[in-house]
């Protein structure tokens, strides 16, 4: 039984990766440091659990990234993806701390995988963890026990007692029980509100119900929103979320990365009234899947279908769950519930718009179409081989942008622009420092391993003081 | 074409791994661990052959189960080890020969416990029932003393006619096995391909995990299996080295047993020996204290078995060694020569078939490796 009623050095709360890279390097800076989780022990982790791997600076080839990949073009590649919002300050500082972030990791003893030349087009700019995320978070939680750190499962931080700035105790309810936590130091690591869906309807309202969250079902946002009811200054759009096109079947929470189809650009998509809504083939899928969950998340009922024929089956990753087959539109429209006549009509029309073209699967190829809104920009191939296929698809949501203010020693900034004396933070809850909007594939466990450091080290530096 | 060849059967547990590998398939993530993986990615539909292959491709290193974001309690309880080990074990049955024994696979535990005690208690029953006991009890020194306790004639019709049926029985299950799941697949069959499962096979290469090992006992990586194992086989090899030096010295150069403690099949013996006590005793170790989940509970008390049997094998053996001058000595040689007969009897109808399954699918493995490569160069070119 942990003795709560000591005064601890170092509070973390949350229990993904970036609170353990918090935690193990305030514990190796000789604080006392408890973790306080709210998942039970096997659904521990939070969304890191659904990670696979984290993008990072390298100046030359290493075991597990290939070629080199430097500042500026790190840079460039955040800028598109967030429209310039973004702060430089931050970013690039996390862009350089990146390339000392897989040796961490690996001190710590998550296994990379060796590079695969050739056959991920990410494995020059991103290292893979074997196994992926869980295995990741499993050499986490085994370094943090070594370290002697105490972990809470099933605890939830319920509030913080701030003081002007300054953070005393946490109330907490410890495996259905109530507690309270005296600490130094806090840092926060409790990720975004994205599977709180009540606080997604104040923005989204009814469709917000129809909206699947991809990872954790505990990222309820009640550790950033006790904060900002605090003077705890906020930064990013509550609005906006992270969101791929999932398949409609998936479980409504924690369906995890295997949920998400990638057969988009090799069909054309309608929603509920059987109207196409975008470009499919716009740009290969590792730049545009991350669009299509809020394409869909704005169709009338947030579901749409993804139709293609026989042809394109093997163009894209197998699905868990089977699509729709059959040997006729009309048919496969039956078993989507649309309208038959409507969408033999859609799919005639585009057939009869598409161009002829030699079809090169993953690069942008000449297969397109001509005179139709939207148009199909690349991989347009005429539905015509039977059987015919139908996924359906929803919105899933992998983490919202709000989050907490923070400057680069991860201190959290309160809203008169003070940082807080003894609070940090670090992960998804304050990642909407430097991604405002979009995403880059595995930057966030980035942001979380090179500011889970740095909240680390500069909590137990407080603690000691 | 093949309409007559027969399938491999639909059961419940090949639907539940069917259901598995569509969710691993979709997922991926686990490909870095071990030859399963990537040998199921080159698939898109799982015909009950394929599974079973799969299956047999599985060494059990269980890193894919601690890795996963969808195992217990995620409702769609990914369990790959377990379900591999369970279906492996139904191959056993359904492919053993002849059919109806396959039935010993359902308590297999029970079986081979049961069959090493008869067998040791009919060696002892009939060692003291046939042999003078003013020979059977004293000590019997010089060339000829064991043969003095079993007649060479005897000891040869026995061992030749148990471990016979027992290769007869393995390559007819085999046989069977290849062809209900597909033969090999459709990749061409060569010498490259054949070198590399042998690598595979003698270096347990897929319980390495590329270097740092499995999750043997927990989420932790160690090798202490792979060794282990290889302690077993290895030790097995040389016990099975030191049986045709024995033969060698006996045939060729008419030196009658027992050798000196020195000479080459008593070393190989002894050497063996010990190294497959370590193994064994090891392995069944690791199954006591290793995290249950990954595991198939309903299969434990066969594999416990076969390992106990296997250390009794070789304890008796070096016991033997050590009281061959005595006048324990020949029931001690009744025993073991007891155990060593249900052992060979038990090879085919117990966890010892893996050896044979495993080593057929990582054969199937290299094939398909090769090929793809060959298909991936071609396109490149």
């Amino acid at each position: 039984m942990p003795d709560l009623n000591r005064l601890w050095d170092v509070l973390v709360v949350g229990g993904g990766n970036a609170a353990l890279c918090a935690a193990i390097t305030a514990a190796q800076a000789g604080a006392r440091v408890v973790v306080a989780e709210h998942a039970p022990k096997p659904m521990r982790g939070g969304n890191s659990r659904h990670t696979r791997n984290l993008r990072a600076l390298h100046p030359a080839p290493t075991d597990v990234l290939t070629d080199s990949y430097l500042e500026e073009e790190y840079w460039d590649d955040l800028l598109r993806v967030t429209g310039g919002r973004t702060d430089e300050a931050l970013a690039r500082m996390t862009i350089r701390a990146s390339q000392h972030a897989p040796g961490f990791l690996r001190d710590c003893g998550v296994v990379f995988q060796p590079s695969l030349s050739g056959t991920l087009s990410l494995s020059r700019t991103n290292a893979f963890f074997l196994g992926g995320g869980k295995a990741l978070v499993n050499a986490l939680y085994r370094t943090a026990e070594r370290l002697g750190i105490e972990i809470l499962y099933d605890t939830e931080v319920q509030h913080i007692e701030v003081q002007e700035g300054f953070a005393t105790e946490a109330v907490l309810s410890h495996r259905g029980f109530p507690a309270r936590l005296r600490f130094k130091s806090l840092v926060a690591s409790a990720g975004g509100f994205q599977a709180n869906r009540e606080w997604l309807r104040q923005y989204w309202g009814d469709a917000a119900d129809n909206f699947q969250i991809r990872g954790t079902p505990y990222a309820q946002g009640r550790v950033l929103r006790n904060l900002l009811d605090q003077g705890v200054q906020e930064v990013g759009d509550p609005t906006q979320f992270h969101a791929v096109a999932n398949d409609a079947r998936a479980p409504m929470e924690d369906g995890g990365l295997a949920m998400r189809l990638d057969c988009v650009p090799y069909s054309i998509v309608v929603n509920r009234d059987v109207e196409r809504f975008y470009d499919e083939g716009e740009d290969v899928w590792p730049k545009r899947y991350a669009i299509w969950g809020r394409l869909i998340a704005q169709q009338p009922g947030q579901v749409a279908w993804a139709v293609s024929d026989a042809q394109a089956i093997h163009d894209y990753l197998p699905s868990v769950f089977p699509p729709h087959r059959a040997d006729s539109i009309a048919d496969l429209a039956g078993l989507c519930g649309l309208d038959p006549a409507k969408l033999e009509r859609v799919v005639a029309g585009y057939n009869a718009a598409v161009r002829p073209g030699t079809f090169r699967g993953g690069v942008l190829d000449d297969c397109r179409t001509e005179g139709l809104a939207p148009p199909k920009s690349h991989w347009a191939r005429r539905i015509e081989r039977p059987p015919f296929h139908a996924h359906p698809l929803r919105p899933g949501i992998t983490f919202t942008f709000l989050g907490v203010k923070v400057n680069e020693r991860a201190r959290v900034i309160m809203a008169d622009g003070r940082p807080s004396a003894n609070m940090f933070a670090s992960g998804e809850i304050m990642a909407g420092n430097i991604l405002g909007q979009g995403y880059l594939a595995g930057f966030g466990m980035t942001i979380g391993t090179v500011f889970g450091r740095i909240a680390g080290e500069e909590a137990a530096r407080h603690a000691r003081n | 074409m093949h309409a007559t060849r027969p399938a491999a059967p639909e059961t419940d547990t090949v639907a539940e791994a069917r259901r598995q590998m569509e969710i691993c398939n979709a997922c991926r993530y686990c490909e870095g661990y071990c030859a399963v993986f990537p040998a199921m990615a080159m698939r898109r539909d799982f015909t009950a052959g394929d599974l079973t292959h799969l299956a047999n491709l599985c060494h059990s290193c269980k890193g894919c189960y601690h890795a996963c974001q969808y195992a217990p309690p995620h409702p769609f309880g990914v369990n790959v080890p377990a379900t591999f080990a369970t279906l492996r074990q139904e191959g056993y049955a359904t492919y053993a020969w002849p059919a109806p024994m396959g039935r010993l696979f359902e308590r297999n535990g029970t079986a081979v416990s049961l069959l090493a005690a008869l067998f040791a208690m009919l060696a002892m029953v009939v060692a003291v029932a046939v042999q003078d006991p003013a020979v059977l009890w004293s000590s019997q020194t010089g060339p000829g003393a064991f043969y003095r306790i079993i007649p060479l004639w005897l000891m040869n019709a026995l061992a030749t006619s148990t471990l016979g049926f027992s290769v007869v029985a393995l390559a007819m299950g085999g046989w069977r096995y290849w062809q209900a799941t597909g033969r090999g697949g459709a990749a061409p069959a060569g010498v490259a391909p054949a070198r590399d499962a042998a690598v595979d096979i003698l270096t347990l290469r897929n319980l390495g995990g590329g270097g740092h090992g499995c999750n043997d006992l927990d989420d932790s990586f160690a090798q202490t299996r792979r060794w282990l194992h290889h302690a077993m086989f290895y030790g097995f090899l040389l016990c099975f080295a030191a049986t045709t030096s024995g033969a060698a010295y006996h045939h060729l150069f008419g030196w009658t047993s027992p050798h000196p403690f020195w000479s080459l099949p008593v070393q190989l013996g002894t050497w063996g020996g010990v190294l497959l006590c370590i193994g064994t005793a090891g392995l069944a170790w690791v199954k006591v204290v290793t995290d249950p989940a990954p595991v198939a509970r309903r299969l434990l008390g066969g594999e416990y078995a076969i390992l106990a049997l296997l250390f009794l094998v070789s304890a008796t053996g070096l016991l033997l060694l050590a009281v061959r001058h005595t006048g324990a000595m020949g029931l001690m040689l009744a025993l073991h020569l007891g155990l060593v007969l249900a052992f060979f009897v038990a090879i085919p109808y117990s966890k010892m078939v893996h050896g044979l399954y495993r080593s057929l699918a990582l054969l199937r493995n290299a094939r398909e490796r090769h090929a793809l490569r060959r298909a991936k160069t071609t396109q490149g070119a």
